[in-house]
């Protein structure tokens, strides 16, 4: 895969000529359903969201927080399969061939679909990245360099107690941008200290120069404006599945986070003014 | 994955890296990494420590009651008509369960480590209560898991440990069992990874838990040969323990190893039975997946989605097993069976009216297969069954299924 190929690079690198950071919206796949699913994935992309981040449901979501957790359930009973996720690369891929697209989920669905299947699908399918929680770099045998070999990003999470010591073997094989957790804990969490995740990201800027994108625990265009001051790129999950759920309605969910992901947008457009 | 070879001793697992063969490892998220890998180095330390060794072992005495007595059950042996069958009283252990043994270890490590906050999941309470008894020994805040159906099913124990001074957070997500008590619990350690220890129950989890466990377990096999060989001259023929996360079948299993003439029986929850799809008999009815830090074979469907366990013992309501235990089924080293809900309760009826023991319902899935196995075998035969827990704890259930059976007053 080339640079001119690669759909994260070139995204990055878009943003930074805007002096900007990237908007990283979640969306379980398949929640509530696959055809709202859809429609407010379409919507993240049309109101502003840089990359999309698309959750590949699994029962046991061990590291997301309650929003999450009820997001991936809903879509299972929905009957969400990963067929069906890499279906909905697809759709979005027909009609937008510039957006990165990720996928983030959980190891077990991949490893029972088996791994060499799944990565030559997502790729296939127009998926650019992987993020798998589960997978640190002590096991990057096990799909990180197969995936990279099939052409995909595979995006680590570092965390608050990443230290310098294991930093460098977490941004090995990471290509695409660096996840950094800002806080200890689960998806939704409490809003993070923003003077400390940006001494880390700082920190983390001394060992590589690999986008970072600083996620969990930011909801509003406020927070969101004060991260993107100074990281690469900022994610927000738990907020867009939440405004989807508590709709009066699904269409009126799909509105939610249309609004939700323009206001986004726009607080990092300013943010650093 | 690794091609799987079989060493020369069969008790020098895990690797390095975690695995028994192709299973075991550390799944977990990066918070988690840095904190294993310590709790791997304290470990590796404390194992060398002469005083940890002491302090362990001397609380395992004086605090625990150990050694348990290994009993020779005369008349369930004579009724059965074949093996000489004894019986390794863990239920006569401090808080009624072989739970303490690993409880206690873990306490101690933590400590080391100079964690004050205590977390642990449970099914059926065993090891929360026994997490939290120890916390309590040594004044440590305590937080205990445990799924809202167990909570039903096991209120005794719910209330042992609000005794205790723990605190009981009831899990609804999922089937509201062990399976969802260990992904809060988890959650929990990923939050307060700085303060908290979590003390798993069983060997599974990341590296080192399943080493870790089963060396703090391996104190029930190691007290049957020293006692046998007192009572009988000689060692098991076969060792028979019942199987969730497998920690008292480990622990009885792993110093025989490599006693090669010993049989090494395993009895999974067969619940309803493993046709109906409703059991918890991960080897029997499952396959190799990841899950809660390990590979391991787990109950779950083509897509990769757990399947909830069923077992009239919330003990042994996990779709998972140790990994240590999936390598020794790859390797044929072990024999794994199971037991029907049904069965267990009729070997519970059994020991209760022949030796008036009440035996945990986990436990009672090992007296099942006993009760298949010893009547076609010779008089010499020894065998050696896990009575790992008692069933006070189970009064609740046994009550509602047999009442009229059995003439119980409700």
């Amino acid at each position: 895969m080339t640079i001119s190929q690669d759909r994260l690079a070139r995204r990055f690198a878009t943003v930074q000529t805007e002096n900007r950071a990237a908007l990283v919206t979640y969306l379980a796949a398949g929640d509530p359903d696959y055809a709202t699913s859809l429609a407010a994935v379409r919507g993240l992309a049309e109101s502003g969201a840089d990359i999309i981040e698309l959750g590949m449901p699994f029962t046991d979501p061990m590291a997301d927080g309650q929003a999450i957790q009820h997001a991936t359930r809903r879509a299972l009973e929905a009957g969400q399969t990963m067929d069906k996720t890499l279906e909905m690369v697809r759709e979005l891929r027909r009609e937008n061939n510039d957006i990165p697209i990720v996928l983030m989920g959980y190891y077990n669905p991949i490893y029972r679909r088996g791994v060499e299947r799944f990565v030559g699908e997502a790729r296939e399918a127009g998926v650019d990245g992987l993020i798998v929680v589960d997978l640190p770099p002590e096991h990057d045998d096990e799909l990180c360099l197969p995936a990279a070999k099939a052409g995909l990003n595979f995006i680590r999470l570092a965390t608050p107690t990443t230290d310098a010591a294991r930093l460098p073997g977490v941004l090995t094989n990471t290509s695409g941008f660096l996840y950094y957790v800002s806080s200890t804990g689960v998806t939704g969490g409490e809003a993070p200290s923003v003077e400390r995740v940006q001494a880390e990201v700082d920190s983390i800027r001394q060992h590589s120069d690999i986008p970072i994108a600083v996620g969990f625990g930011i909801r509003t265009a406020e927070q969101a404006s004060a991260i993107g001051r100074f990281a690469d790129g900022v994610v927000v999950g738990s907020a867009l599945v939440e405004a989807l759920a508590n709709a009066e309605s699904r269409e009126a969910g799909v509105t939610a986070v249309k609004s939700l992901t323009a206001e986004l947008a726009a607080a990092l457009k300013t943010a650093r003014g | 994955m690794s091609q799987t070879t079989v060493p020369q001793s069969l008790r020098h697992g895990p690797d390095d890296r975690g695995f028994f063969g192709d299973f075991g490892g550390r799944f977990v998220a990066e918070t988690l990494m840095p904190l294993i890998l310590d709790l791997q180095q304290e470990y590796a330390n404390a194992s060398q420590d002469p005083a940890f060794a002491e302090e362990l072992s001397s609380l395992s005495r004086d605090y625990v009651g150990r050694q348990s007595p290994l009993y020779h059950a005369d008349r369930l042996s004579e009724h059965l008509g074949g093996a000489k069958i004894y019986l390794k009283r863990e239920d006569l252990m401090h808080t009624g369960a072989h739970k303490i043994n690993n409880a206690l270890g873990q306490i101690l490590l933590a400590r080391r480590m100079g964690k004050t906050r205590i977390i642990a999941e449970t099914g059926a309470g065993m090891h929360g209560v026994a997490t939290a008894t120890v916390a309590a020994r040594f004044g440590l805040e305590c937080v205990i898991y445990m799924g809202s159906t167990d909570i039903h099913r096991q209120q005794p124990n719910v209330q042992r440990m609000q005794l205790l001074g723990a605190k009981v957070i009831p899990v609804t997500a999922g089937d509201g069992t062990l399976k969802d008590a260990m992904n809060e619990a988890l959650r929990d350690w990923v939050t307060n990874v700085a303060n908290t220890f979590y003390i798993i129950g069983t060997v599974a989890g990341p590296h080192p838990y399943p080493a870790m466990v089963r060396d703090f377990q391996s104190v029930i096999g190691e007290e049957v040969r020293e006692q046998l060989q007192e009572k009988e001259g000689r060692g098991p023929d076969s060792l028979v323990a019942c199987i969730g996360g497998g920690s008292n079948a480990m622990g009885l299993f792993h110093p025989f190893l490599d006693d090669e003439n010993v049989a090494l029986i395993g009895v999974e929850a067969a619940g309803e039975g493993i046709d109906t799809g409703k059991h918890a008999a991960s080897l029997r009815g499952g396959d190799p997946g990841v899950l809660h830090g390990n590979r391991t074979f787990l109950l779950q469907d083509e897509e990769g989605q757990i399947s909830d366990a069923h077992s009239i013992s919330a003990g042994l309501d996990y779709p998972g097993i140790g990994p240590e235990h999936a390598w020794l089924h790859q390797i044929g080293r072990a024999e794994y069976v199971s037991a029907t809900d049904r069965e267990a309760l009729d070997a519970f009826t059994l020991l209760c009216r022949l030796e008036g023991i009440i035996p945990a319902l986990e436990s009672s899935h090992a007296l099942a297969e006993v009760i298949r196995r010893a009547p076609s075998l010779p008089s010499d035969h020894i065998m050696v069954v896990n009575l790992s827990g008692r069933g006070d704890k189970d009064m609740a259930t046994v009550t509602h299924v047999l009442a009229d059976e059995l003439g119980l007053s409700q």
